[in-house]
């Protein structure tokens, strides 16, 4: 089993609690597992991602190759389509439909979805407006992490054992929101 | 001692970190700087290393650091010193002389470099400063190597009575992986050094010493042939061969599956090992030197001198790029592999550079400043490092220049001295506490007619929120410095204040001496944190 993912974003939006509940599920497979993360400068708005490889067998270099990404993860659609050169022939590309316009030279919407379209294996969906409708703005993070589990190639009852013990800490309510959260994420992206 | 072992999922810094607390640490010393400041994070609220009382609070810059690691070690205990690659700059002079004086306790200093600059001004590697230093390089590959080599590393300083440098790059100190950890030692007692003359470097005793030094150096290259950081795997006799220094290990060996059989030198332990090269080289058509940063074991192999019998290749030929940092894909490319397959550009993507955030104090320096440099054509704006700089993009494009730590202030003033006018400064309480306050202390000295702006948010706010040295005692520090009581001017930056900071700035650019305006209000980001956690603590 091989898995290399690459989360991203804008800075700020929270792509590293996507990777530490995919890590801690790894990790209690028995998996071995490398994420690279950016912190610094970036992280002021800019955009941000990290790679993440699981693997049963060991995992030499902490970046993932061009051409070799089994899925992008992305919080932001043009975010996205900015590692387009790392995704493996036969990738997927999961990720929130919702802009975050925070340059003057955006894209249009039209050239977006044009690009967009341009992608083989692609799951669209708006992780935003899920959220909102079911009063948790701010499990986005976790909606779009549902409708990753998949691709990402461990079991669903795995990822929720780890938002479980991640979430603890701060509480039955909590950790229930966001299993719910991914569960919406699941459902919408069937 | 304790030998529970367990595995933890640590960046490269926190291993290093862990690494050091259980190798006996007493005392971290450092100055926030991108990729090294989660070393000292970890340090400060790891349990065992309070419960122990490691020193862990942040130093006003990198040299104040160095040198109360070395009178650490002078009392006999191990310490660590961090910092991010410019730091090094600030940190030579006591790193290079406590090479001289040599060390009681044990003393690393761990050296995080930035090749690509995804946070920084340049790509300096920093095992030249070990080579000019004459100290031994430690380049961990993996997240466990540098857990393992911090015991090691300490250990080895106290047994060579050195300071030992180590470096690693942004992908191993901002990388996670799993890593076994166990072993606690104890902390070293307070001990007096054998050698007190040692630590007076008149230049009686510094020639003495010095010559024990450079006579050490074949000791290190002798321990580089045997430790167990370094291996030479001959594959095959005559294949190509392949010199992996530090990260670069990992890249190749990424892609060695896909090559006819080669050989490889992994070097993770400097000086570089003279005969296991020897031995590489004798056994291999020719030989690629990989290492991320500048080409420094390239360099040394080759020579200057043309010989036709060697074959090398790397970043000075063009097989490796110049300058970047390594990647799977690049080293890839040197060992002679066709690259994989990929999607194209998706042209659709546009650059999203960081900018400063909504509700920053800096953007309301940056508002009004613009409004009054508007009025002074010939007016420049020399900033310095930090959130602020990010003042250059737009929409502000309000600065000039930024160089080093504490260079607007100075810079200010070299221009202000070669008759430019008005010659303003903007500049961190962080930075201000770091290296500006000297040149504050020339431009008062000078009477040099300039306009400093220290924009005090209360932190050091670009690594994350560290403490900063100087807080709420920067108009004292700059009174005592000498500056006019009345020239230094305390603002609030929120949009309601402008016009009266706008019209302050002008009164001080008019004034022809040293003024001082300081706009203070806490940092959006550590505000916003600090809110949030008296939030859960009412609940």
């Amino acid at each position: 089993m091989k898995t290399d993912i690459i989360l991203s974003g804008v800075g700020g939006q929270g792509i590293l609690s996507i990777a530490t509940v995919i890590g801690d599920a790894a990790l209690n497979e028995g998996l071995h597992l490398k994420q690279a993360e950016v912190h610094g400068m970036s992280q002021r708005g800019g955009d941000v991602q990290s790679n993440l490889r699981i693997s049963s067998e060991p995992i030499h270099s902490d970046l993932i190759p061009l051409g070799s990404a089994n899925v992008i993860i992305s919080l932001e659609p043009m975010e996205a389509l900015r590692y387009m050169p790392y995704l493996a022939p036969d990738g997927w590309v999961i990720t929130s439909s919702k802009p975050f316009v925070n340059i003057p030279n955006y894209p249009e919407q039209e050239a977006l979805d044009a690009a967009l379209a341009k992608v083989k294996n692609l799951v669209l969906f708006d992780v935003a407006q899920i959220a909102a409708d079911n009063g948790m703005p701010r499990s986005e993070n976790m909606v779009l992490l549902g409708g990753a589990v998949d691709a990402v190639g461990l079991s669903m009852d795995k990822i929720l054992d780890s938002v479980r013990r991640i979430f603890s800490s701060k509480g039955e309510a909590v950790v229930e929101q966001n299993i719910k959260a991914v569960m919406l994420g699941y459902e919408a992206t069937k | 001692m304790s030998n529970d072992k367990k595995k933890m999922m640590l960046l490269g810094d926190q291993a290093i970190a862990l690494g050091a607390i259980n190798a006996g640490l007493s005392g971290v010393y450092a100055y926030p700087g991108t990729p090294s400041t989660e070393i000292t994070e970890f340090i400060q609220t790891y349990p065992l290393a309070k419960e122990r009382g490691i020193h862990s609070r942040w130093c006003t810059n990198e040299k104040t650091a160095m040198e109360a690691a070395l009178g650490m070690s002078y009392a006999g205990k191990r310490a660590l010193v961090c910092m991010k690659h410019v730091g090094m700059n600030v940190a030579a002079d006591p790193f290079v002389n406590s090479a001289i004086t040599g060390v009681n306790g044990g003393i690393v200093v761990l050296v995080a470099d930035d090749p690509s600059m995804h946070s920084s001004q340049n790509e300096q590697d920093t095992r030249f400063y070990g080579k000019f230093a004459l100290v031994p390089i430690f380049e961990p590959s993996s997240q466990q190597e540098a857990y393992d080599m911090m015991s090691y590393a300490f250990d080895y300083s106290e047994k060579m009575a050195t300071p030992v440098l180590m470096r690693v790059v942004t992908r191993m100190a901002h990388s996670r992986a799993v890593v076994e950890v166990g072993e606690k030692k104890e902390q070293n007692s307070v001990a007096m050094p054998k050698n007190a003359a040692d630590w007076v470097l008149l230049p009686v005793i510094a020639r003495r010493r010095y010559a024990q030094v450079v006579a050490q150096q074949a000791e290190y290259v002798a321990t580089s042939e045997t430790t167990e950081f370094n291996s030479l795997a001959i594959n095959k006799k005559g294949a190509k061969g392949i010199v992996a220094c530090g990260i670069a290990y990992n890249y190749v060996m990424e892609n060695v599956a896909e090559c006819d059989a080669v050989n490889i030198l992994k070097v993770s332990q400097y000086p570089v090992p003279a005969d296991l090269l020897k031995q590489l080289v004798e056994n291999s058509s020719e030989v690629l030197i990989a290492e991320d940063g500048q080409p420094f074991v390239e360099e040394q192999v080759r020579g200057i001198m043309p010989n036709e019998k060697l074959v090398i290749r790397g970043r000075l030929t063009g097989e490796l790029p110049r300058t970047g940092e390594l990647t799977p894909d690049n080293v890839r490319a040197a060992m002679g592999l066709a690259p994989h397959a990929t999607f194209d550009k998706s042209e659709a993507v546009v650059a999203r550079p960081p900018a400063l955030c909504q509700g920053c104090g800096h953007r309301d320096v940056y508002a009004t400043l613009k409004r009054v440099i508007a009025e002074y054509p010939q007016g420049k704006v020399f900033s310095d490092i930090g959130c602020y700089t990010l003042g250059a993009l737009p929409p502000f494009k309000a600065i000039d220049s930024c160089v080093d730590m504490g260079a607007s202030i100075t810079m200010a003033k070299g221009a202000s001295d070669a008759g430019l006018f008005p010659a303003v400064a903007v500049i961190g309480d962080s930075t201000f506490t770091h290296s500006g306050m000297t040149g504050l202390l020339d431009a008062v000295n000078a009477k040099a007619p300039i306009t400093v702006i220290i924009s005090d948010n209360l932190t050091t706010a670009m690594t994350g929120g560290q403490d900063s040295a100087g807080t709420n005692r920067l108009q004292a520090i700059c009174q005592g410095l000498g500056v006019e009581p009345e020239h230094i001017r305390c603002v609030v930056p929120i949009p309601k204040n402008h016009d009266e900071i706008v019209s302050i700035i002008r009164e001080e650019i008019e004034y022809k001496g040293v003024s001082v305006i300081i706009p203070c209000r806490e940092c959006i980001q550590t505000l916003n944190r600090r809110l949030k956690k008296q939030k859960v603590e009412k609940k």
